[in-house]
């Protein structure tokens, strides 16, 4: 056994993940029947609900963009050895910094897309100083970044109600709604009749792009790498190891807050409470399903917005909560664990 | 507001504050073994519903505290076995556990919502509840909150004043050392795992039988509960004491936003409700501070004495969290 | 209690850790265990102690054979083992320390085991407040407080591993007052194992010499330390042939540099190393010159004192201002620090060499990997990942991404765990550099390589260095007495 794992590892290791996979969806299934739902109907809906009709698939890539947005940017954090959990919190901070600016610059004669663009500046700007906040309580102050970033998020969240709620209230009663919604020519154009902007499909296929580049190609990425397995060796080898950290930081506070600018000029208009809607996590999850390797992110990415998607017939048709996919999703991640830890286990018996 | 009302409030707090206490004290047990559970969240949510529909189905509530266990058990049990025996990272199983036992919460109790289901009775204790004051802050609660008290000392009594607990204590700080005394490190951390698991089980079903009766899904409020569960229990720097007093603060600090919310209408509940992470965040600045490379090299340049004090210092300071957390032991 | 190993057997691998160990020790003695670092006597005590198990052989205590399967077992047969690092609990307070894993029931009576904690320390005049913590205690004290703790427990062996590294000379004499007055004379068997030649020749009834996995030799009092040396560490080989020394310019200057670590302190250092050169540092394991080759790179910041490279001062920058003057550091352990598993030998040449651009030119990482392949003799190609070579190869990778030209390159153990031809090699390698100016300065445990290869020698003994030695006129035997703790100025 062992020695059939390691010679033949390529297509071994694929049958592993496939394993996982028909847990995953064993599993789930179970779940449905426990919850008194007819399987293959809650399947056939999903997929009906993501991919049966062009403007469904175009809502899954409005859904799309932020997630691969949250994923590349993860992808580098995770090439450093980081777990920034923080990223819920940075695509937050996007969404305010994006509000922040364009309710200063709506009044101003700056030509619309000129706002628009500077106020992605500002997402950009919000989400990087975020992250890079967490990253300095871990570099200066030992703070182990899960912590630091997941109390950041909850900081992050609370700031965004306090502005709803105080300085950037409705005028007459504030609300859950969120802020004014902004003034039509401040939305980052559609394609007529869809949800999606074609920029923001384009920015968030360039950022995977570039963060693909970027790992495999450059002395950076692979600095970088050497910093996420042997910090030590790295060091040695002469990388300036809290620098590479704090950069990486960054580049992934850089794009979560991106996403969050996308939230705000393309999808809501306005800030709302949650604005980070879960991609944060979710992007987590995508990350580590496709083992930080950029060439996968794409398109997981996309299976999981389908699911998310697709998941939102369930209620309107079979009565079910849409949060089956997220089941799906979960399971599929804890299954990929399990199952690799599985193999390692068989692969050291000697 | 007079002194009445105040007393009724207080009391509130430590009510409202059980399913943290449940939560925080088995995490805290989880955590002295050496396994973090990251999955609080998640379980918190999924063994609420759970104990919801059980108890709605089977109308008994022991049942539903029970299934709430059961519940938290096994999710600690998976975090267990994955990071135990098959060596994978903590952070990452507790973390999907998280959000697949939260979406699984929300799926599975779709049907219940809105439901009306038991509620725990409230149970004064005859005698004791008529002394003025310390009758209404202690003894005019429910059954539940009876028992979390009991787990707060239990906790403090076994870790603190027992042999085993001792043992606990020396398996998260030095594995290496606690397995030449005898002790079956990996087995021990199972246990004290899947123990703390079914602690934290009981929240979900205090809050669903009883604080905030009934399951509403995604609009319950409980989600988040756990993450802050987390940041108390760094707080309470894996005292059981200490952690409780970082609970009950949490919720005096809830409470109190609650009744100052007329006089300052312009800051949101929510606010407050993050108060526990800038603590966490500055225990564990405070817990790590000596470690830093900056550190060490401002200390080689400052004179004898002065270094000396500060280097014994900052190594007191470190001893909070039980050195060995999250590393897989191996025996030879 | 008296203790008998009969033909011990473990392998590591293909290591033969201890081959064939037939020792006895009658009760109430002191048997000294002398070796250097790998000769095999940890291996046999952690079998002793129930650490690991022998893969053949017996123990037998009291002439009954027994079979120790854990430490908690080897307790409960009377053998307790203090560590060289004692493994205790620094966070929690002494009495807790004491009083941890005591087989007594479920509440523990505190003031009973204070009082009799305090009677213990009494009976071999130890002071120690039993409420203090750990973590405050010096080693001696933590000594102390382990040796207490397994007489509580009831051992009536007891092994002390390196037990005089790291604490005072007032506690050692008291440690050694106790093993002698208070402890053998009650009928306890005492083992101690050591590298000092002079503390185990004042302790010791009998001493027991291992040298690669054997026991080369026993002896008992009166000791001849000549006999012990070439016992522990061969007979002399005359050095090879070796180059003129260069007069050339000073690459490296220590003046009045004092380092301090957890565990000591190295005062006071004058040194001038010059291009060419060869220096080896000598001496046991943990005796400081670990932290004086880190203080030589700017990995470890002298407390006291001035390092100068080519006459710029560069006391207290980082290492990769070090670095940038020329200096680089190749650490012992090479996949743990000096290499980065996960990645190729291809890959190391790109980190290594200084970068032209932003994106990675794959094809001069081939080249330059095929080129240094050759040219060091790796078995492995460009895109083997690096931890799929084996130790061999994986130290001639680390020599191979050494920059050039460089002034002066520092190594920890350049040759450890490799064949004869590696070592060769790899010296003819390092000797290369040297022609073109390069100062070496390594550590190593081989006193034939020490002698073999460097110009000058200095020895370290807890903390202490010795004068530059002329490698050409030392012998092996002097080296051995030097690192064993004799011979030097008081």
């Amino acid at each position: 056994m062992k020695a059939m794992i390691t010679k033949n590892s390529r297509w071994v290791n694929f049958g592993f993940q496939i394993a996982a996979l028909l847990l995953a969806l064993l599993f789930t299934t179970l779940i449905l029947v426990a919850a008194g739902a007819p399987p293959l109907e809650a399947y056939k809906n999903i997929i009906i609900g993501s991919v049966g009709s062009f403007k469904k698939f175009s809502d899954v890539l409005v859904s799309w963009v932020p997630l691969l947005l949250v994923s590349a940017g993860l992808l580098v954090t995770f090439a450093a050895g980081l777990w920034n959990i923080g990223v819920e919190g940075q695509i937050t901070l996007g969404a305010i910094g994006t509000t922040w600016a364009l309710r200063e610059l709506q009044d101003t004669s700056l030509p619309p897309s000129l706002i628009i663009f500077l106020a992605i500046i500002a997402g950009m700007a919000g989400g990087a100083l975020w992250a890079m906040l967490a990253g300095a309580l871990k570099t200066f102050g030992g703070v182990n970044e899960i912590f630091g970033g997941l109390g950041l998020n909850f900081v992050a969240t609370a700031l965004t109600i306090y502005l709803i709620f105080g300085p950037w209230k409705r005028p007459g009663v504030a609300s859950m709604s969120g802020t004014v919604p902004f003034d039509a020519a401040l939305h980052l154009s559609l394609i007529p009749g869809l949800r999606l902007s074609p920029w923001a499909l384009v920015i968030a296929i360039v950022a995977i792009v570039f963060v693909f580049f970027l790992l495999q190609g450059t002395y950076f990425g692979l600095r970088l790498k050497a910093v996420g397995k042997n910090l030590r060796a790295a060091y040695l080898l002469g990388v300036p190891t809290w620098q590479y950290i704090m950069l990486s930081f960054l580049i992934c506070g850089a794009l979560a807050g991106v996403a969050g600018a996308m939230q705000v000029t393309a999808v809501y208009y306005r800030l709302i409470p949650a604005i980070s809607s879960g991609y944060g996590y979710l992007g987590l999850m995508v990350a580590m399903l496709v083992n930080y390797q950029a060439i996968w992110a794409a398109p997981v990415a996309l299976f999981f917005a389908a699911l998310n998607i697709g998941s939102i017939q369930l209620p309107i048709v079979l009565k079910l909560d849409s949060s089956l996919s997220g089941v799906l999703q979960g399971m599929l991640v804890l299954f990929v664990l399990i199952v690799e830890g599985i193999r390692q286990r068989l692969s050291k018996r000697s | 507001m007079d002194s009445t009302m105040i007393i009724i409030g207080l009391a509130g707090v430590f009510a409202a504050a059980a399913p943290v206490i449940f939560a925080v004290m088995g995490e805290t047990i989880s955590e002295r073994a050496g396994v973090i559970n990251l999955s609080m969240n998640g379980t918190i949510l999924l063994s609420a519903m759970g104990g919801f529909a059980v108890s709605v189905r089977t109308e008994s509530l022991p049942l539903g505290f029970l299934a709430g266990m059961l519940i938290g058990a096994a999710v600690a049990l998976i975090v267990a076995f994955s990071s135990i025996t098959l060596k994978q990272s903590q952070v990452a199983v507790g973390f999907v556990l998280a959000l697949v036992c939260r979406d699984l919460s929300y799926f599975l109790g779709n049907p219940f919502m809105g439901l009306a289901g038991p509620r725990l009775p409230a149970w004064s204790i005859a005698g004791l509840s008529e002394i003025p004051v310390i009758g209404t802050l202690f003894f005019r609660h429910d059954l539940m909150t009876y028992l979390s008290f009991v787990v707060i000392f239990l906790s403090w009594l076994w870790i603190f004043r027992t042999h085993p607990g001792l043992m606990l204590q020396g398996i998260g700080e030095r594995p290496a050392a606690a397995f030449v005394r005898g002790a079956n490190v990996n087995l021990m951390r199972y246990v004290y795992t899947v123990l703390g698991g079914a602690i934290i089980g009981l929240a979900g079903p205090t809050y669903s039988l009883s604080v905030k009766a009934g399951w509403k899904g995604t609009i319950s409020g409980l989600d988040g509960i756990g993450w802050i569960a987390l940041a108390i229990t760094i707080f309470g720097g894996w005292n059981p004491l200490r952690a409780a007093f970082g609970a009950y603060l949490f919720a005096l600090l809830q409470w109190l936003g609650l009744v100052l919310q007329p006089s300052l209408p312009n800051i949101p509940s929510q606010v407050l409700q993050v108060a526990p992470f800038p603590l966490m965040i500055l225990t564990l600045l405070l817990v790590n501070i000596g470690d830093a490379e900056w550190v060490e090299r401002t200390l080689a340049s400052l004179p004898e004495p002065t270094r000396r004090f500060l280097a014994r210092a900052f190594r007191a300071m470190r001893a909070s969290p039980p050195a060995a957390l999250g590393t897989p032991f191996e025996t030879q | 209690m008296k203790v008998e190993l009969r033909a011990i057997h473990k392998y590591f691998g293909n290591n033969h850790a201890n081959n064939d160990i037939t020792l006895t020790i009658p009760s109430g003695t002191i048997q000294g265990i002398l070796g250097e670092n790998g000769a095999g006597k940890s291996t046999l005590m952690k079998i002793l102690s129930g650490f690991i198990h022998a893969d053949a052989g017996e123990i037998l205590l009291d002439d009954k054979p027994v079979t120790i399967s854990s430490p908690a077992d080897a307790i409960r047969h009377g053998i307790g083992m203090l560590h060289q690092d004692p493994l205790d609990f620094p966070s929690m307070s002494v009495l807790d320390n004491f009083m941890l894993g005591h087989p007594e029931g479920l509440f523990p009576n505190r003031s009973v085991v204070t009082r009799e904690f305090k009677n213990l320390a009494q009976r071999l005049e130890f002071s120690i407040d039993p409420d203090s913590y750990v973590d405050s205690l010096t080693v001696g004290e933590r000594q102390q407080l382990e040796i207490l703790r397994l007489l509580w427990l009831g051992a009536r062996v007891l092994i002390l591993d390196e037990p005089t590294t790291g604490i005072s000379a007032s506690q050692k004499e008291k440690l050694f007052l106790t093993l002698i007055n208070k402890l053998a004379v009650q009928g306890m068997t005492i083992i101690f194992v050591s590298h000092k030649l002079e503390d185990v020749e004042i302790l010791s009834d009998s001493i027991a010499v291992f040298r690669q996995g054997k026991v080369v030799g026993e002896a008992k009092r009166p000791f001849n330390t000549d006999q012990l040396v070439e016992m522990m560490f061969g007979k002399n080989i005359s050095p090879g042939p070796r180059q003129a020394m260069s007069q050339e310019k000073s690459v490296l200057c220590l003046d009045g540099v004092s380092i301090e670590d957890v565990r000591l302190r190295i005062q006071n250092v004058n040194l001038e190393i010059r291009a060419g050169e060869v220096i080896g540092l000598a001496g046991l394991e943990g005796s400081g010159q670990g932290a004086f080759l880190r203080a030589c790179s700017g990995l470890m910041r002298p407390v006291a004192g001035h390092v100068k490279l080519d006459d710029r001062d560069l006391t207290g920058k980082s290492y990769h201002v070090f670095k940038r003057h020329g200096v680089e550091f190749l650490p012992a352990a090479r996949l743990e620090e000096g290499l980065v598993p996960g990645l190729t030998l291809a890959e190391h040449f790109l980190l290594a060499e200084k970068q032209n651009g932003v994106f990675i030119d794959r094809e001069r990482g081939r080249n330059l990997a095929e080129e240094r392949i050759k040219s060091f003799n790796i078995k492995g190609r460009p895109v083997s990942p690096i931890e799929s070579l084996s130790g061999g190869n994986q130290q001639r990778a680390l020599l191979s991404l050494l920059r050039d030209p460089l002034s002066l390159v520092l190594i920890e153990h350049p040759t450890r765990g490799l064949d004869i031809e590696s070592v060769i090699y790899i010296w003819g390698k390092l000797k290369e550099r040297c022609k073109q100016g390069a100062a070496i300065v390594f550590i190593s445990s081989d006193l034939e390589e020490i002698l073999q290869y460097s110009d000058r020698v200095l020895v370290f003994f807890s903390g202490k260095l010795s004068q530059p030695l002329d490698a050409s006129k030392t012998t092996v035997e002097q080296l051995g007495q030097l690192i064993g703790g004799k011979g030097w100025a008081s």
